[in-house]
């Protein structure tokens, strides 16, 4: 683990998100752009399921020969002067990148937007390393001058208003005059990219993810909308790729599947403004580039997916649609989770990363409405992954012990049809009689948790069975 | 068709909170010329399926095989529990070599109530009236898992003197969500408040689903918010059958006319 996970504290987190009326106003974004956008692009484009089923069938046969074409894509990478880094671990991610930038004597690192980078803390790890890094993503800075993690894996600061980023931008750009214009969004770009392109000039080292690698040729692809990441790896002496192994696909063709479904899937964009190849170093007759090249794929526990319940989350392109569509990411956003990774793909990922026993709450806090993988563009069964997590948990004893009881009560009775019958007529009729004639409940003894908000509805009376066999 | 045994799953909450549900079923089944039987029962499983429970879903699920095994078909008034027969059995069986291939016959003839009416019995049309406009809530299994989207609009849009009026984001969920809706309260409360707030803005005065847990959690909410829709199982309406007051609704009426 390397950020300091408050998925524990998932409940808490959950309350305090509810309660926050900045972040209640900022989440209607999802339901007012992200959906109705990937709805408007996917139902004008008749092959598009078609196209998910080709997304998945790539990514299933490339997980399943990840190892031949790992050693394709390092060969290629080799033979163009690149240098590609294997890192276990989270740990090993950051020291080989310490080293590199050690190496390059680099005091100052740009960076593209890269959800791995998060994954393995690498921020606070250069900076505790006398590096300055800078984010040159627009919501990846904010969030970095606002030391948080993402809300969300495509827009980090989907949680702000526009006032509170103009808020941290008054406050951490203190050379500009302090009476300026920060009411647009355009004003609030302009000074972005005015600090960020000192920046891009004098970056020693330029640090960006992957959205693919492609084992054919050993490039690397990033996808993105402001054209940051092309001068976070063109402009520095040295770019390294901070990626991990399940990013790659076999050929470009195959890239070209893939890239029509992402941008409609995460902004409902057609095709992202910027899809950008980087391929080894530069050149003898390259005008520009970076001089060297590394590529640090990270395992992390991946190749352990790989062989067990959770391979199909391998598949994920880090899209979004998933949280963008879930009714629980819409209410607390994702801070909530405590973690990198919010939302449905978070909540199968973050307990393979950091343990079930931290991250127990985020599998259980979905109601399964199956609408994420309803729109999954590489068709991940997100609430069989999820339901996956819960078996381990139960097995494991970790799952609260008020619920392992009222459950193996309830089974005991459900498993005997006949006591079932018996003791639910008697327990029907009492909870009828006692309701009078409301019909409903507005506390019931151990039932808190529904009628602190809601009515109970009473039952009718007898249960259907026991007026059943009065009649049959 | 006629003349089919079809054994009524009626599940869990029907059965102890709302049996007229379970007689609508049992008359729209009869009407199609169906002849229904209701072996013992009680769950189909899915509280400890989802619970994370696999060795007491799979002992429930293997009493309700045995129970059921013999019909021609199984019919289910909920799309959250036929989908638990139809899809979930097999997987809980899978690789057993005994049980997977009953799993597997038995899943292949459950069907949700609905659903079963107009896909399998060709139903076309009721002879339900009901004067009032209506707004349906796609409950989240019956529409992912099964399909269920059309069929309940079809039936409806035969009842007399009803108009249908959807609200937005009729397929969203309600935030019920089994153990979901008592485990994570508060958030439960916040996605059943936008879709009761979605339900009112149609002006409807009576708010339908097919799975009781959903209307439930919907009545649940707009009862304690102060009422002023009527929620009912669609079973109810396209039966015929609404003379029982509605779901988490004043039992006066009844009483008087008692």
């Amino acid at each position: 683990m390397t950020q300091a996970a408050t998925s524990p504290r998932f409940k808490e987190n959950a309350r305090a998100a509810l309660a926050d009326g900045e972040l209640q106003k900022s989440l209607k974004i999802l339901e007012t752009n992200f959906i109705g956008r990937r709805k408007q692009v996917a139902d004008k484009l008749p092959e598009f399921d078609a196209l998910r089923d080709a997304a998945r069938d790539i990514k299933n046969h490339t997980l399943a020969h990840l190892d031949l074409y790992l050693e394709e894509y390092e060969r290629r990478v080799t033979a163009q002067g690149g240098h590609v880094h294997y890192a276990v671990t989270a740990a090993d991610a950051r020291s080989i990148i310490l080293d590199i930038c050690r190496a390059a004597e680099a005091k100052l690192v740009t960076k593209g937007k890269s959800m791995i980078a998060e994954e393995v803390g690498l921020d606070d790890f250069l900076a505790v390393h006398s590096i300055t890094p800078v984010e040159t993503d627009l919501g990846e800075y904010i969030i970095q001058i606002r030391h948080e993690m993402p809300s969300h894996i495509i827009a980090p600061a989907l949680h702000l208003s526009k006032a509170q980023v103009a808020a941290d931008f008054r406050r951490v750009h203190k050379e500009l005059p302090p009476n300026r214009n920060l009411e647009e969004p355009e004003t609030l770009l302009a000074e972005a990219r005015a600090v960020l392109r000192e920046k891009f000039l004098a970056a020693d080292v330029g640090i960006t993810g992957a959205n693919f690698l492609v084992a054919e040729t050993g490039s690397s692809i990033i996808v993105t909308n402001e054209g940051n990441g092309d001068l976070t790896q063109t402009l520095p002496k040295v770019h390294i790729v901070l990626t991990s192994i399940e990013k790659l696909v076999p050929t470009l063709e195959d890239v070209a599947e893939f890239l029509r479904v992402l941008a409609r899937s995460a902004t409902g964009q057609e095709m992202s403004v910027y899809t950008t190849l980087s391929t080894g170093p530069q050149r003898p007759r390259d005008p520009d580039g970076p001089r060297e090249y590394h590529v640090v794929l990270l395992d992390n526990g991946r190749s352990a997916m790989l062989g067990g319940q959770f391979r199909d989350m391998l598949r994920c392109i880090r899209c979004g649609a998933c949280m963008n569509h879930c009714p629980v990411y819409q209410a607390i956003g994702g801070h909530a989770y405590g973690w990198v990774y919010p939302g449905p793909m978070g909540a199968v990922l973050t307990p393979s990363l950091i343990g079930i026993d931290k991250a127990g709450n985020l599998p259980n806090a979905s109601t399964f409405c199956g609408r994420c993988e309803e729109v999954c563009p590489v068709r991940i069964p997100l609430p069989k992954l999820m339901r996956f997590w819960r078996e381990r948990e139960f097995e494991r004893h970790l799952s609260p012990a008020t619920v392992r009881a009222g459950l193996s009560f309830w089974a005991f009775f459900a498993r005997r049809p006949w006591l079932y019958g018996f003791a639910t007529d008697l327990a029907a009729r009492v909870l009828a009689l006692m309701s009078g004639a409301r019909g409903r409940f507005r506390w019931l003894p151990l039932a808190r948790g529904w009628t602190d908000r809601r009515d109970f509805p009473a039952p009718q009376g007898a249960t259907f069975q026991a007026q059943w066999r009065r009649r049959h | 068709m006629a003349g089919l045994r079809v054994g009524l799953f009626v599940t869990c909450l029907i059965d102890f909170f709302r049996p007229s549900v379970g007689f609508a079923a049992v008359k729209l089944l009869e009407d199609a010329g169906c002849v229904v039987e209701v072996p013992h029962q009680a769950c189909c499983g899915q509280p400890a399926f989802n619970s994370g429970d696999r060795a007491d879903a799979r002992a429930i699920a293997e009493q309700v095989i045995a129970a059921f095994e013999s019909f021609d078909y199984i019919v289910v008034p909920s799309g959250s529990c036929a989908g638990m027969l139809r899809a979930h059995y097999p997987e809980l069986f899978r690789g057993d070599p005994n049980w997977q291939p009953r799993a597997d016959a038995f899943a292949a003839k459950c069907f949700e109530l609905i659903s079963f009416l107009v896909d399998v019995m060709g139903v076309t049309a009721t002879n339900a009236k009901f004067a009032g406009t209506v707004t349906y809530h796609d409950s989240c299994s019956g529409l992912r898992e099964l399909g269920v989207k059309a069929q309940p609009r079809r039936l409806l849009a035969t009842v007399a003197d009803l108009s249908l009026t959807e609200m937005q984001d009729a397929d969203v969920c309600c935030g019920f969500g089994g153990t979901f809706c008592v485990k994570y309260p508060e958030i439960s409360n916040a996605i059943v408040a936008k879709k009761v707030a979605n339900a009112r803005a149609t002006g409807a005065g009576t708010l339908l689903a097919g799975d009781l847990g959903c209307l439930m959690n919907m009545a649940g909410k707009l009862a304690r918010d102060g009422g002023g829709i009527k929620v009912r199982h669609v079973a109810e309406v396209l039966a015929g059958m609404t003379d029982e007051p509605a779901i988490a609704a004043p039992r006066e009426q009844r009483e008087a006319a008692s």
